[in-house]
């Protein structure tokens, strides 16, 4: 098992950083070129997700995400420090009229996108793990 | 790369030309110009979606946003987006029940010119 970490400040500029890093490693680790859409999305989605809980609970704390090449897999966990309640992914159902809420819209992407997620929230910070599939054997060692 | 936003009037729809990401970081100004063109009477908004590099949920939600601001004018907001990787993020999230998805401007304004 090879692991890149990444800590930045809570600032929505650095979530492309983190996004570009994230799809960097992936393809670097075997992860398919057809997924990797899904990876930078999902990614992207974990880290705007930490950087708003941040700026609400704890601005000066860094968000933190490991990447992990992981026995044929691909693992992404992105840690924040803001405590949070019991996420439940949600499929939005909408009509004509009702407009849908949009709270936690992002963990439902996520759930939506990757092949495997948990989602654990806590009092000191919620911890999302996802993964994908990469070759056993990928580019390069990271 | 960052975004580029543009907007032009054709009768009675303003097109808004969206160019780039639009995540955590750039959604802000789009949901500001939004903002802007309903506070100046545009309630029929077109947004051309064709060269949006990425699209997250921060994005979803300010269009979500718009929409909820033009349907209390009697107004609407619809999409040009032909690209899967963004149409992927509204399907997952049901959205697509929510915005008209038009393949192309002219194809929006024809549908805009039906329902007028």
């Amino acid at each position: 098992m090879a692991t890149v970490e990444l800590t930045f400040s809570a600032l929505p500029a650095h979530v492309r950083t983190a996004r570009l890093v994230a799809t960097a490693i992936a393809r670097r680790t075997g992860v398919a070129e057809a997924i990797l859409d899904e990876v930078r999305l999902a990614v992207g989605e974990a880290c705007s997700r930490a950087v708003e809980a941040h700026r609400l609970h704890c601005p000066g704390e860094p968000v933190r995400i490991e990447l992990r090449d992981d026995a044929g897999r691909f693992e992404v966990t992105v840690a924040d420090a803001a405590p949070s309640e019991d996420v439940t992914p949600q499929v939005l159902e909408a009509n004509g009229n009702l407009m849908p809420e949009i709270d936690n819209l992002g963990i439902a992407v996520i759930a939506g996108l990757a092949d495997d997620v948990e989602v654990l929230p806590g009092p000191k910070g919620m911890r999302i793990r996802m993964s994908w599939p990469a070759s056993p054997h990928g580019i390069a060692a990271l | 790369m960052d975004l580029k936003l543009d907007h032009h009037s054709e009768d009675n729809l303003t097109i808004v030309d969206v160019e780039g990401e639009i995540d955590v970081y750039t959604a802000p100004r789009l949901r500001e110009l939004l903002i802007d063109l309903v506070n100046k009477g545009n309630f029929h908004l077109l947004v051309n979606m064709e060269k949006v590099d990425f699209l997250d949920s921060t994005g979803l939600g300010v269009l979500v946003g718009g929409l909820k601001r033009v349907r209390a004018h009697d107004g609407s907001l619809e999409l040009v987006c032909t690209q899967e990787r963004i149409l992927k993020i509204f399907r997952i999230t049901g959205l697509t029940k929510v915005f008209g998805i038009y393949a192309s401007v002219e194809e929006a304004k024809e549908a805009h010119g039906r329902d007028k």
